[in-house]
């Protein structure tokens, strides 16, 4: 028995196929499943991915976005069912793979030069 | 103690339950294995189940082992393992024994050797702290005491000090089955076994102190 067969067949039911194709410096819109008092509803959280780690079913995105004057990251596994759903808004233009300097910049500084070269979906 | 399974650690991933958490999983092929001997108080003085799992080329066993395997009428089996039980009644030789022996959500003991990490020094092996690494400190990672001076003038067993780690036999005890293909005989188990990826291991339904309904 090939191991990675073996593992490959225990994610397969678990990873989404319906995943947008995310590139770092995308403007994303993410729907967050939240239980409050047994009733559950979507949240969505747009921001900037700064970040991509990982592939396959651990694969995650850094959200970054300025909320009330304060800089917020929130880390998204994006194969969890918390993850509802994931619509891009705007591909930007960059020559990182991390954009951790925006973490140092405020305002107009933060602009990512937008990019239509590639499609939204 | 009860009947187990012997297998291979294929590798970790991690899966997602009702509530969406991400769970840690380890992958393992379990089994097929066979009963290769049947152990009872009147021929053995104890009554156990021995079973034999990977099969092998026979030229890779010796004349020995492979008459002991011709007596079950099993392949050429690598790896065998006793189980200690209560009654071998339902038992027979060479009957296969497969990872539908369990159930989601049953509680397992693993038993493998641990990933072997050579002569380690005192803060890997035992957890010491480190000296300072600057403002003229020469003392990074020795051990500090190791007792007393002229009395007792000796070092008491046991004071712990680098050495072998690693390598060893560990238990993991309680760890719930969270997946099970009885078709190819593959188990997910949440959390983490010894060893790395292709470590022999042994799962038995859990070891409970103090349940007398076992045994």
């Amino acid at each position: 028995m090939n191991a990675v067969e073996a593992i490959q067949s225990l994610e397969a039911p678990h990873l989404k196929t319906d995943l947008p194709t995310i590139n770092v410096g995308d403007t994303v819109r993410v729907g967050v499943r939240i239980s409050e008092g047994g009733k559950e509803r979507v949240q969505p959280y747009e921001g900037t991915v700064i970040a991509m780690r990982n592939g396959g079913i651990g694969e995650t995105i850094t959200v970054r976005r300025i909320f009330q004057g304060v800089g917020v990251e929130r880390v998204f596994l994006i194969h969890s069912p918390r993850v509802a759903s994931i619509q891009i808004v705007r591909r930007a233009k960059v020559r990182r793979a991390k954009l951790y300097y925006l973490r140092d910049r405020v305002g107009k500084a933060t602009r990512l030069k937008q990019r239509f070269d590639r499609p939204l979906k | 103690m009860s009947v187990g399974i012997l297998g291979t650690k294929l590798g970790m991933t991690q899966i997602f339950d009702e509530e969406g958490k991400a769970i840690p999983v380890t992958v393992i092929q379990a089994g097929p294995c066979q009963v290769t001997q049947i152990k009872t108080k009147e021929t053995d003085g104890y009554e156990a189940i021995q079973i034999g799992y990977d099969q092998v080329k026979e030229k890779a066993l010796n004349k020995p082992l492979l008459g002991h395997l011709a007596k079950s009428e099993s392949p050429p089996l690598r790896h065998l393992r006793e189980y200690r039980i209560a009654s071998t009644g339902e038992y027979e030789l060479g009957q296969a024994i497969g990872a539908d022996r369990f159930n989601v959500g049953d509680v397992v003991d693993v038993v493998g050797d641990s990933i072997g990490r050579g002569f380690a020094g005192y803060q890997k092996r035992h957890n010491f702290k480190r000296g300072p690494m600057s403002h003229g400190s020469k003392n990074h990672r020795l051990p500090g005491s190791t007792g007393a001076g002229t009395t007792p003038g000796r070092v008491y067993p046991g004071k712990r000090m680098a050495g072998r780690l690693g390598g060893k036999r560990v238990t993991i005890r309680k760890l719930s089955v969270a997946w099970i293909d009885s078709d190819r005989n593959l188990i997910a188990l949440k959390g983490a076994v010894p060893g790395k990826t292709g470590n022999l291991l042994s799962i038995a339904p859990a070891n409970i102190v103090g349940n007398s309904n076992e045994q």
